[in-house]
């Protein structure tokens, strides 16, 4: 049965009983394949709808500020507070070899390339890919979502692109911050517990820096962004089972797009690793 | 009474059906839910689409206004094939039909007034515009005060009756009714059937009711709403009621019944009589 353009929406139910072991392989895998093509199709035309008209430019102004302002809290605390056990922990190291200035080249490298986009992507993941999955999902089972289709609005339009054009242009931005203030911390533990002075965190915190290791970070602020936008929506709007099923949806969307975040970076570090050596 | 919230004009004047069901089967992987309905609905008609739940009523009302797409068969609206249209157009198609959902699917972070004005809002219609007719259609169904009210401030009637406000405003010429009084009490009950009864019989809309209520089916078949008087009045005959209201029974996601209101009421079969007890 086709129902819907709205891949994520569809109404199928869920795999059908088997009596064999390899039956229910067999099945699983099948539903595996096809959630799978769903979430593609549903990130497809999540892009794709961007470069058409219409676009709901006010309803992506309130996603950004429901996803940057919202989670600019949590950003600026957990940052802070990172950079500054990183200095704690690689600090200590470098004294027992008396390369104490080093910190600062090591925690900016750190930050730009790996832990500013890796821990907003799954701090923002665990606060607005839930709040997007429970908030369509909510619409899904209340049929707000059928009332929009039956009233001539794609869902998919007015629904999802807002959200993901929302993240992809919020979250390198909550990354950037995240960094700053993480090199702040860095820059706090610094002074006051390894005796460094603020000049000289900072001055090798922005000498190491290349091109490259700031092309790294933005790239996958960018993709986790995507990830975590796109992740919400498909939970959401696949919704099985009423209130509970929404529960379910929200805690998955937040597992899903966790897990994808941090397999997602190991593949982009390879990849950026392997251009940086090329270029 | 305010000025007319809804128009005939896309019926035209043909005598093509304004619904048209041809052997129309759609399931899931249980299994067929419909199998094989053929039915029409012909301009400015009720129908009355009446069954136990789980009969296939709301997947009836969903294929009528192309939200889902029959495995087989065709289904005709407003003189055009929706059947497999693709969803660009259905959206267009969608726009010529009003939806009126069981539970009211108001969008819950909208007021009523901008849950009313959602359609006009979409077809970029200017805000000169849009505050008369939201006015319009919520005097229509008595809440012109709630304009600036969100749906968790009002009682399950009212949202029901926003939700039939939000599904004239674009003036429709089908309306479809999923359940518009279930789980209400008898008084809003009768609320909600004198607002399809004035749609009916004042701007002559076409409709197709699902209900597992009888009561509703035979209170749209025994009494008209008069717009000289603004009241609701019994049909001198039982003939006059059946010009415009039909029933159409589903069982086991087949038509088992379908007839008139006199027809209905004086079947003899065990399966029809249990709805009427």
């Amino acid at each position: 049965m086709s129902n819907t353009p709205l891949p994520a929406t569809r109404q199928q139910s869920s795999v059908a009983a088997s009596s064999s072991v390899i039956g229910v392989l067999t099945e699983a895998a099948k539903e595996s394949v096809l959630k799978v093509q769903d979430y593609s199709i549903l990130s497809y035309h999540s892009v794709a709808n961007l470069f058409s008209r219409p676009r709901y430019m006010p309803d992506t102004v309130t996603q950004m500020d429901d996803i940057g302002t919202g989670s600019l809290p949590i950003v600026l605390l957990s940052g802070f507070f990172i950079g500054a056990v990183m200095v704690l922990q690689t600090g200590t190291q470098f004294q027992r070899f008396g390369q104490v200035s080093l910190t600062g080249d090591i925690v900016s490298l750190a930050l730009v390339r790996e832990l500013g986009p890796t821990i907003t992507g799954l701090l923002v993941a665990g606060r607005c890919s839930s709040g997007i999955a429970s908030e369509l999902g909510s619409m899904l089972v209340t049929e707000q979502v059928d009332a929009m289709r039956a009233m001539g609005t794609n869902p998919s339009r007015k629904l999802v692109s807002p959200r993901v054009l929302a993240a992809l242009i919020v979250v390198p931005l909550l990354t950037t911050i995240s960094v700053f203030v993480g090199l702040l911390g860095g820059m706090v533990a610094s002074v006051f517990s390894l005796r460094l002075s603020a000049t000289t965190f900072w001055q090798r915190a922005i000498a190491i820096l290349e091109f490259s290791d700031l092309m790294q970070g933005f790239s996958k602020s960018v993709v986790f962004a995507f990830i975590l936008s796109t992740v919400g929506c498909y939970q959401g709007l696949n919704v099985r089972g009423g209130t509970q099923g929404v529960g379910r949806a929200t805690t998955q969307a937040v597992v899903v797009s966790s897990v994808l975040i941090i397999v997602a970076d190991t593949f982009l570090t390879k990849l950026a690793l392997y251009l940086a050596d090329k270029l | 009474m305010s000025a007319p919230p809804t128009s005939t004009a896309a019926l035209g004047s043909s005598s093509e059906p304004a619904l048209d069901f041809s052997d129309v089967w759609l399931g899931f992987e249980e299994g067929p839910i419909l199998r094989g309905l053929s039915f029409s609905v012909q301009p400015r008609e009720t129908l009355i689409l009446l069954g136990e739940t789980g009969t296939g009523k709301t997947l009836t009302l969903k294929l009528a206004a192309g939200l889902l797409c029959p495995d087989s068969g065709t289904v005709r609206a407003l003189g055009q094939d929706i059947t497999g249209k693709p969803e660009r157009e259905l959206l267009e198609f969608r726009r010529q039909v009003g939806f009126v959902f069981q539970e009211g699917a108001l969008f819950d972070s909208l007021t009523v007034g901008e849950n009313v004005a959602y359609r006009l809002e979409e077809d970029h219609v200017s805000e000169e515009e849009i505050g008369p007719r939201v006015g319009e259609v919520l005097r229509f169904v008595e809440l012109e005060h709630t304009v600036d009210l969100l749906p968790s401030e009002l009682s399950g009637g009212m949202r029901r009756r926003v939700s039939i406000a939000r599904a004239l405003i674009t003036r429709p010429p089908i309306v479809l009714y999923d359940s518009p009084t279930a789980g209400l009490d008898p008084i809003t009950s009768q609320t909600i059937i004198t607002l399809i009864l004035r749609l009916r019989d004042v701007y002559g809309v076409t409709a197709l009711l699902a209900t597992h209520r009888l009561q509703d089916g035979f209170a749209l078949a025994n009494f008209h709403f008069d717009p000289a008087t603004r009241t609701v009045r019994r049909e001198p005959t039982p003939e006059s009621a059946a010009a415009i209201t039909r029933f159409l029974v589903l069982r086991d996601g087949r038509i088992y019944f379908e007839g008139s209101p006199t027809a209905m009421l004086e079947s003899p079969d065990p399966y029809l009589r249990r709805f009427l007890i």
